[in-house]
């Protein structure tokens, strides 16, 4: 495209014809992401360096602030504690999921069809109503601490709110049926006679398992990570419900720097970190595991 | 010599209301090549998953060198399988895959090393330690398979119709390859087939099964000249059956009447007159002609002559309207579409089979 003056009427012609087809199909989605995605994004990178004035508003001038406030030990210790929460809510994912996955793997493909319904229909409700509900479970007066003091497990009810161990299980609720749909595509297509191969050559279940069905189900496996560390990350909603305000994640921070300090510029640069960090991820990831085609995209 | 390696001994299989494999007696000798042959569904890969462990029979006993293994997991025998579909680890490489067996067995890296290396120089496929299965052609990947199964040095190797994926020409030079290792190594093949032509060529011995019972067990020899049942004449190569009634049995000679009186004559003994019998005789053993020989009178019309690359086959039209076929090298210059034929074969080329039971004449 050097030679501007080389292209004629004709040329632009062809290049409609060439490029009609492509534009006409991801035209739509690509004017989306730009205007709701792309756009919004650069806004929130551009407010990251500029700086607030006192009444919440953003005054143009560039600066780095918003960046060294975050190394602050308070913001330091929240996002260490995102990164906690998130890494045992994918650990306890995979625990639940990858057996439950494969045993629905191993049904004829219609009652799998079924129990994946199952699995998913937790989902399509309302996630406020199953937040709220956890909530009264571990309630105080709430039917466990009920029931573990009736069977005298427990002489007082135990402080379940606003703990961590609450807010995993308010992310466990949401994120669960998310690990068990990659889990569950690649152990479906795992060919069982290479099973029976090992078997064959003297393996044992374990060492079958740890050889040949863990690393022939990877792809899963870290589907299943991404779909629930990232979300599980950057999830504020959870916390706010369960935590009461006293378990601090990195989505509440963003939110709160937004919506509640008004301290836009120093807001974005947490989302920035956010989206940074998921970057990172996702690159380690695709790195790590080598895979060229992760299948559950 | 003839030591038994394997023997199943009323061994019943049934996959849920499926009767799949009834009261099944085998004895495999050590050294031999033997084929289970038979049409699909015959029960014949359950047989091979039963030795090997994959399965479990319902009721019987199977025994490895004179030991139960019933209750022996398939890790624990001293048995390998080639899978239909290679089933190699596609995760791993040429190397990783041969080497796996001796790998979860805990055998020192160095001596992995040199047998993996031992078994690419048997396979042919020095140079392609590092390829993975995605990379490799059928013929390559089945090496890989049968390296990856002979490594184990198993007391028998089981294989399921190993080269079913395979094109015609690469099939029969695996079938030489794979008889002359067999030969070489003295191991015991068990070999799963649906292709006469396969177990003919390759076996010691072949089972012929069908319904989940063995029909006939021979050298391919006796199986194919002398098939005891009716199946086994046409599964084994075609065949011709007259159904018909031994009118006298002397001196070794059969005469035969048809069902509408048709001569005919065959060797033969153990048969009484009167007995019903079927008479079997190949395509290219049967000739005809348009004079009546002695002690024949199977009359019919030619229909159509066809040639088919090697032969002329020539389908002719009995009056009572059976078929017969009959393969001749050459094309009978007098004979056209549309004569009259009369059809004979020597004395020993017909065979009679026994209405009920299960033995041989001869």
């Amino acid at each position: 495209m050097n030679e501007k003056n080389g292209i004629t009427v004709k040329d632009k012609k062809s290049w409609f014809r060439r490029n009609g087809p492509v534009l006409s199909t991801t035209g739509p989605i690509s004017v989306w992401m730009l205007v709701f995605v792309l756009i919004p994004m650069l806004y929130i990178i551009f407010i990251s360096f500029m700086t607030r004035d006192v009444y919440g508003g953003i005054v143009y001038d560039f600066t780095l602030d918003n960046y060294k406030e975050i190394i602050q030990p308070l913001y330091l210790k929240v996002i260490w504690k995102s990164l906690k929460l998130a890494f045992i809510t994918t650990v306890i994912c995979l625990l639940l999921g990858y057996p439950l996955a494969y045993y629905i793997a191993g049904k004829p493909s219609k009652t799998a069809a079924k129990l994946i319904m199952l699995v998913m229909i937790p989902y399509w409700t309302n996630s406020l109503v199953r937040l709220y509900s956890v909530n009264l479970l571990g309630a105080t007066n709430g039917p466990i601490n009920n029931i573990l003091m009736d069977i005298g497990l427990i002489s007082e009810p135990l402080d379940m709110l606003y703990s961590d161990g609450i807010v995993v299980i308010g992310l466990l609720t949401a994120m669960l049926p998310f690990s068990v749909l990659p889990l569950y595509a690649s152990i479906e297509k795992l060919d069982k006679s290479l099973l029976e191969a090992s078997r064959d050559l003297g393996a044992r279940p374990h060492i079958t398992f740890l050889k040949v069905t863990i690393p022939l189900t990877m792809p899963g496996i870290v589907g299943c990570v991404l779909l629930v560390f990232i979300p599980s990350l950057g999830m504020y909603y959870v916390p706010e419900a369960l935590g009461g305000g006293k378990v601090m994640l990195i989505g509440s921070l963003v939110r709160n720097q937004f919506l509640v300090t008004k301290n836009w510029p120093f807001g974005a640069s947490l989302a920035i970190l956010l989206v940074l960090m998921t970057l990172a991820m996702v690159w380690i990831y695709t790195r790590v595991s080598k895979m060229d085609d992760l299948e559950v995209f | 010599m003839t030591d038994v390696i394997v023997e199943l001994e009323k061994v019943n299989k049934y996959f849920g209301q499926n009767h799949v494999i009834k009261d099944f007696d085998l004895r495999i000798i050590e050294g031999e090549f033997l084929t289970l042959l038979g049409p699909s569904g015959c029960g014949k890969t359950t047989i091979l998953r039963m030795i090997a462990g994959l399965e479990d029979a319902t009721s019987g006993t199977i025994k490895i060198q004179d030991e139960r293994v019933e209750d022996k997991e398939a890790y624990e025998r001293d048995v390998n399988t080639v899978f239909q579909s290679y089933a190699l680890f596609p995760h791993m490489t040429t190397y990783e895959n041969i080497a796996y067996g001796l790998n979860v067995k805990k055998i020192p890296k160095q001596e992995i090393k040199e047998r993996v290396r031992e078994m690419l120089e048997m396979v042919q496929l020095m140079g392609y330690e590092g390829r993975k299965p995605d990379m490799m052609s059928g013929g390559q990947k089945q090496r890989v398979a049968i390296a990856r199964a002979l490594i184990n040095k198993p007391k028998v190797l089981l294989l399921d119709e190993p080269l079913g994926a395979l094109d015609l020409k690469l099939r029969k030079q695996m079938q030489i390859e794979l008889k002359r290792l067999q030969k070489k190594l003295n191991i015991t093949f068990v070999y799963v087939t649906h292709d006469q032509e396969e177990a003919l060529t390759m076996s010691d011995r072949i089972a012929v099964m069908q319904e989940g019972v063995v029909e006939q067990l021979g050298t391919p020899d006796e199986i194919y000249k002398y098939p005891g049942t009716k199946f086994v004449a046409g599964f084994i190569g075609e065949s011709n059956i007259f159904e018909g009634e031994i009118i006298s049995a002397k001196n070794g000679i059969l005469k035969v009447a048809g069902s509408s009186g048709e001569k005919m004559t065959l060797l033969g003994s153990g048969f009484d007159e009167g007995e019903p019998i079927q008479v079997c005789v190949r395509p290219e053993a049967a000739a005809y002609s348009k004079e009546p020989k002695d002690g024949f009178s199977l009359k019919g019309t030619v229909r159509n002559i066809i040639f088919v690359g090697s032969q002329y086959r020539t389908l002719i039209l009995l009056e009572n309207g059976q078929e017969v076929k009959i393969n001749r090298g050459r094309k009978d210059r007098d004979i056209k579409e549309g004569d009259v034929v009369y059809i004979y074969w020597e004395d020993e080329d017909g065979f009679g089979i026994r209405k009920k039971g299960q033995e041989t004449q001869k």
